[in-house]
C-alpha cells in the first residue's frame, strides 16, 4: 500500500465522518423545516435546537478536515472539482454560512418573528447544502470532473441524473439518520411524545431512502457505469451490508425498539464507503487515478502524521464532547435562568408536566 | 453564462479580499475572547468573585454567536481557495496545504472545548469546566499560528522541489511551517488578535461606563480586557519593527512601496502620507529625513542603502495605485498603532502611580473608540502584508493573475457574498447587543439562577442525571 493510498483512506474516513455526523445536522435542519407554524413546531424545533447545540460546530469541522486533505494530497483533482462545480460549491459555501450563522442567531434571539426568520434560513439552508454536496459526488462518481485541474462542464457537471440522484440521495439520508438520532435523543430527555414523532418520521424518510437508493442503481446503470460496476463487484459486499443495515433500523424502529440508530449509521457509513471502494483505483472516474493525482510523498506522510495525531487527540476530545453530550452534562448554553425560562431547551425538561396535564 | 462573463482576476481578488477582511475581525475574538473569560472565569473562582463569574459566563454566551459566524466565513475561505484560485491551488497545494492539515487540529480541538466550556456551566463541576476552556485558548493560538504559517509561506516560499515543467515535486512538510517569515507574521497576527479582542470588549464596556453604568461589574469588564490589550500593545510595537525589518531584507519590493522609496539610494526620509505618481515621482507628505534608512537597520543609521522601486521589474512589484494603497494602510497601521500604544502606557501610568484607571471621561472616550480603531490598524496591517506582495501570489514563483478561475461568473457570487456578508455581519452586532440589553433588563430582577449552584428545584424537573 503506497502513501497515496492511505491517504486516500484518510480522506474517505472524513467523507464518511461528515455524511454520519454532519450530515444528521443537516436532516435535523430538514426537520425543522417541516415542524410547521410556530406553535406546532415549537417541541420538535426545541429538541433539535438542544440536540445538536453543542455538537454541530465539531461535527462541521469534518468537512474542512476533507477539504483541506483533498487540496493538500490531491492537489490537481481538487482543482478540477473546484472549477468544474463552482456553482453547487459556490451555492454550498453560502449556504453554511447562512444554516451555522442563523442557528446561532436563533439561539441568542428571543422574539418569536426574529426566531422564525432565522429558523427559516437555518432550515432551508441545511436542506440545500446537503443537496449541493450530494450532486457534487455525483458529478464526481459520474466521471464528468476531467483530470489536469481543467474545468467541465459548467452546468450539465452537476445538472445530470447521477447528481440529482446524489442530491436527493443526501437530502433523504441526512434526514433519515437525523431523526433516527432525534428520537434516541427525546427518549433520553424522556419525552415520549417527541420521540414517537420522531419514530415516525425516521421510518418514512428510511423508506423513502431506500426507495431512492434503488432508484438510483438504474440510473448509476445507465449514468455512471464505472461506480456501478465496482457497486455491483467488489464494493458489493459494502452495498449489502448497508441495506441490511438499513432494513434492520427500519426493523426495529418499526417494533420500537432500541438500536436503530447504531444501524443507521452502519447504512450510511457503508454507502459512502461502498462508493469509494467502487470508484477505486480512480480519484476521478475515469481520468485521474489516485495514484496519479496524489502530492509528494513528503506532503503525503505529513497529512498521515497529523492523521495520527488526531487519531490520538481529537478522536478521544470528540468522545468525550458525545458522551457529555449524552449524559446532558451540556444543558444549554450559560446559566441565568432570565434566559432559559425563555429558552426552548426549557420545554425540554418538562415534557412530564405536559404528559401530565 | 457567457453573456455576462467578465474578467474573474479582479472580481477573484475583491472577493477574497472582502470575505478575508471580514474573517479577519472575527479572528480576534476567537483566539483572545476566550483567554479573557477564562482570565474572569479564574478571577471567580479563586476570589469568590461573581461579577467576575457573571461576565465570564456572559462572555462564553457571546462567544458562542461570534465563534459560530467566525467558525462558517472560515469555512467560506477554505472553498474560496478552490473556487477562486484553483490554478494555485493546483500547483501548489502540497506544500501550501501543510499548515491548513496542523490548522485542521487545532480547529478541531476549539470546536469541541468550546461547545464543552460554553455548555457545561450548570452541570460540571467549576474548576473542571474551568479547565475546558483551556484547550480553546490553545487552540486558537496554535490555529492562528497555522494560518498564518501558511501566509508566510506565500512571502517564502519554500520546502519544495520544482521539476523542468513546475511541478512541486519533493515537500519538506516542516521547511514549509518554519519558512523564515513564520515567526515575525505568526508573532504579528497572535499578538494582533489579543491587542483587536481587548480592545474590542474595553470599548463596549468603555461605552457603558460612559452612560454612567459605573458597577463593579461593568468595571470589571473593562479591565479585564483592556489590560490585556494594554499589554499587548508595546509588544507588538516590538514585533512589527522586527517583522518591518524581515521585510526590509527580504521583499526588497514590498519594503520600497511600504515607504515610498522610489529611487535606490541612502538617507532615505519616512514619509508620512505623500503619494507616488505614474512618472515616479512623489509629492506630499511630511518628510523626516534619514528616519527610514535608520529604522532599516539602526547598525548603519542613516547611511543605510534602501532599494527603490526602481530596482524592480515593474511587472514584479506593486503598481502605482497599489504602492500608494501599501504606504497609506502602513501609515495607518504604525500611526494608530503608535496612538493605542500611548494610550496603554497611560493606563499603565495611571495603574503604576494610582492603583486606579484613569478616572478622567476623557479617557473613557479615547477608550470607546479602540475597538473600532484597533480593527482598522489590523486591516491596514493585512493590506500591507497582501498588497505588498503583489504581484505574486507565491512570491516570485506565480502571479496572482496565473493562479486566478476562469471562471467568468465570479463577479455574481461577489455580489452575492457582499450581500449575505453584510447581513450576517449587522445581523451579529443587533444579536450581541440585543443579548447585552436583554441581560441588563434581567439584572434588575430575579438572578436566582447562579452559576455554579444547584438547580433550583422546579416542580417539573426529572432527575434525568445526577447533578455532579
Amino acid at each position: 500500500m503506497s502513501w497515496s493510498d492511505v491517504v486516500a483512506v484518510v480522506l474517505f474516513f472524513g467523507v464518511t465522518a461528515y455524511a454520519v455526523f454532519g450530515g444528521a445536522d443537516f436532516g435535523a435542519g430538514f426537520w425543522d423545516l417541516i415542524a410547521g407554524g410556530a406553535d406546532r413546531g415549537e417541541r420538535p424545533r426545541a429538541l433539535i435546537d438542544h440536540s445538536i447545540g453543542p455538537v454541530w460546530e465539531a461535527n462541521h469541522v469534518w468537512l474542512i478536515f476533507t477539504l483541506v486533505i483533498l487540496w493538500t494530497a490531491f492537489s490537481t483533482a481538487f482543482a478540477s472539482i473546484t472549477l468544474t462545480l463552482f456553482v453547487p460549491l459556490t451555492l454550498a459555501a453560502l449556504g453554511i454560512v447562512l444554516r451555522g450563522s442563523s442557528f446561532a442567531f436563533r439561539k441568542a434571539v428571543f422574539r418569536t418573528r426574529d426566531q422564525r426568520n432565522f429558523g427559516a434560513a437555518f432550515a432551508s439552508s441545511s436542506v440545500l447544502v446537503p443537496y449541493c454536496m450530494g450532486a457534487i459526488a455525483g458529478a464526481i462518481a459520474s466521471g464528468r470532473v476531467p483530470a489536469g485541474g481543467e474545468a467541465g462542464e459548467p452546468v450539465s457537471s452537476w445538472v445530470n441524473p447521477t447528481s440529482i440522484l446524489g442530491g436527493v440521495l443526501a437530502v433523504t439520508v441526512c434526514s433519515y439518520l437525523a431523526a433516527v438520532y432525534l428520537e434516541w435523543d427525546a427518549r433520553r430527555f424522556d419525552d415520549a411524545q417527541m420521540a414517537e414523532y420522531f419514530r415516525r418520521r425516521a421510518i418514512a424518510a428510511g423508506a423513502v431512502a431506500g426507495v431512492v437508493a434503488f432508484i438510483g442503481v438504474f440510473v448509476l446503470h445507465s449514468d455512471a457505469r464505472y461506480v456501478f460496476d465496482g457497486l455491483t463487484s467488489r464494493a458489493l459486499p459494502f452495498v449489502i451490508l448497508s441495506a441490511l443495515c438499513g432494513a434492520g433500523s427500519l426493523f426495529l424502529l418499526v417494533r420500537d425498539r432500541r438500536g436503530a440508530r447504531v444501524l443507521s449509521i452502519g447504512a450510511v457509513a457503508t454507502v459512502v464507503i461502498g462508493w469509494g471502494v467502487a470508484q477505486w483505483p480512480y480519484m476521478l472516474p475515469t481520468s485521474l487515478k489516485v495514484s496519479q493525482a496524489a502530492a509528494p510523498d513528503g506532503t503525503l506522510v505529513a497529512v498521515v502524521v497529523v492523521f495520527a495525531i488526531a487519531a490520538v487527540t481529537i478522536v478521544p476530545a470528540l468522545v468525550l464532547l458525545f458522551v457529555l453530550d449524552q449524559k446532558s452534562v451540556l444543558p444549554e448554553e450559560g446559566t441565568e435562568s432570565a434566559d432559559s425560562a425563555v429558552v426552548g431547551s426549557e420545554q425540554l425538561q418538562t415534557p412530564g408536566a405536559i404528559n401530565r396535564l | 453564462m457567457t453573456l455576462f462573463a467578465v474578467d474573474p482576476v479582479p472580481w477573484a481578488r475583491s472577493q477574497m479580499a472582502f470575505t478575508l477582511g471580514f474573517h479577519i475581525i472575527l479572528v480576534p475574538l476567537g483566539v483572545s475572547w476566550a483567554a479573557m473569560a477564562l482570565i474572569a472565569n479564574y478571577r471567580a473562582l479563586k476570589h469568590d468573585d461573581s461579577d467576575a463569574l457573571v461576565l465570564a459566563q456572559r462572555w462564553s454566551k457571546y462567544m458562542a454567536v461570534t465563534f459560530a459566524v467566525g467558525a462558517v466565513t472560515g469555512t467560506v475561505l477554505t472553498f474560496e481557495f478552490g473556487l477562486l484560485w484553483p490554478r494555485f491551488m493546483g500547483t501548489w497545494g502540497p506544500a501550501f496545504g501543510v499548515p491548513f492539515a496542523i490548522e485542521g487540529l487545532f480547529f478541531f480541538t476549539e470546536a469541541i472545548f468550546v461547545a464543552i466550556y460554553i455548555y457545561g456551566w450548570k452541570r460540571l463541576k467549576p474548576w473542571a469546566h474551568f479547565w475546558t476552556g483551556v484547550p480553546v485558548v490553545v487552540a486558537g493560538i496554535g490555529g492562528s499560528v497555522s494560518v498564518v504559517a501558511a501566509n508566510a509561506w506565500m512571502n517564502d516560499p519554500s520546502g519544495f522541489t520544482l521539476d523542468s515543467s513546475g511541478k512541486v515535486v519533493d515537500v519538506k512538510p516542516l521547511a514549509v511551517i518554519f519558512n523564515k517569515a513564520m515567526p515575525y507574521e505568526a508573532a504579528h497576527m497572535l499578538v494582533a488578535a489579543y491587542l483587536v479582542g481587548g480592545f474590542l470588549v474595553a470599548s463596549v464596556y468603555a461605552v457603558a461606563m460612559l452612560r454612567g453604568r459605573r458597577t463593579r461589574y461593568y468595571r470589571l469588564g473593562f479591565i479585564i480586557p483592556f489590560t490585556v490589550a494594554a499589554i499587548a500593545t508595546p509588544v507588538q510595537m516590538a514585533v512589527g519593527d522586527s517583522l518591518a525589518r524581515w521585510v526590509f531584507n527580504n521583499q526588497p519590493a514590498k519594503f520600497a512601496a511600504i515607504e515610498l522609496v522610489t529611487r535606490t539610494g541612502d538617507d532615505v526620509p519616512e514619509i508620512l502620507l505623500g503619494h507616488e505618481h505614474a512618472n515616479g515621482t512623489v509629492t506630499g507628505g511630511i518628510r523626516i529625513p534619514d528616519l527610514a534608512s535608520f529604522l532599516s537597520d539602526p547598525r548603519t543609521g542613516a547611511s543605510t542603502v534602501v532599494e527603490g522601486r526602481n530596482a524592480f521589474p515593474s511587472d514584479g512589484e506593486p503598481t502605482v495605485a497599489q504602492t500608494n494603497a501599501v504606504h497609506l494602510a502602513w501609515d495607518l497601521m504604525v500611526g494608530l498603532g503608535t496612538l493605542l500604544t500611548l494610550l496603554s502606557l497611560w493606563y499603565g501610568g495611571s495603574w503604576l502611580f494610582k492603583r486606579d484607571m484613569p478616572r478622567t471621561r476623557w479617557f473613557l472616550r479615547i477608550a470607546a473608540c479602540t475597538g473600532v480603531l484597533a480593527v482598522i490598524t489590523m486591516e491596514a496591517g493585512w493590506v500591507v502584508t497582501e498588497v505588498g506582495r503583489q504581484p505574486w501570489i507565491v512570491y516570485n514563483y506565480m502571479r496572482v493573475d496565473q493562479a486566478a478561475t476562469t471562471n467568468g461568473g465570479v463577479w455574481v457570487t461577489f455580489v452575492a457574498v457582499v450581500g449575505i456578508y453584510l447581513v450576517v455581519g449587522v445581523t451579529t452586532i443587533l444579536v450581541l447587543r440585543g443579548m447585552s440589553r436583554r441581560w441588563r433588563a434581567a439584572d434588575g430582577g430575579d438572578e436566582s439562577d447562579v452559576p455554579y449552584g444547584p438547580t433550583p428545584p422546579r416542580p417539573e424537573v426529572r432527575e434525568e442525571v445526577p447533578v455532579g
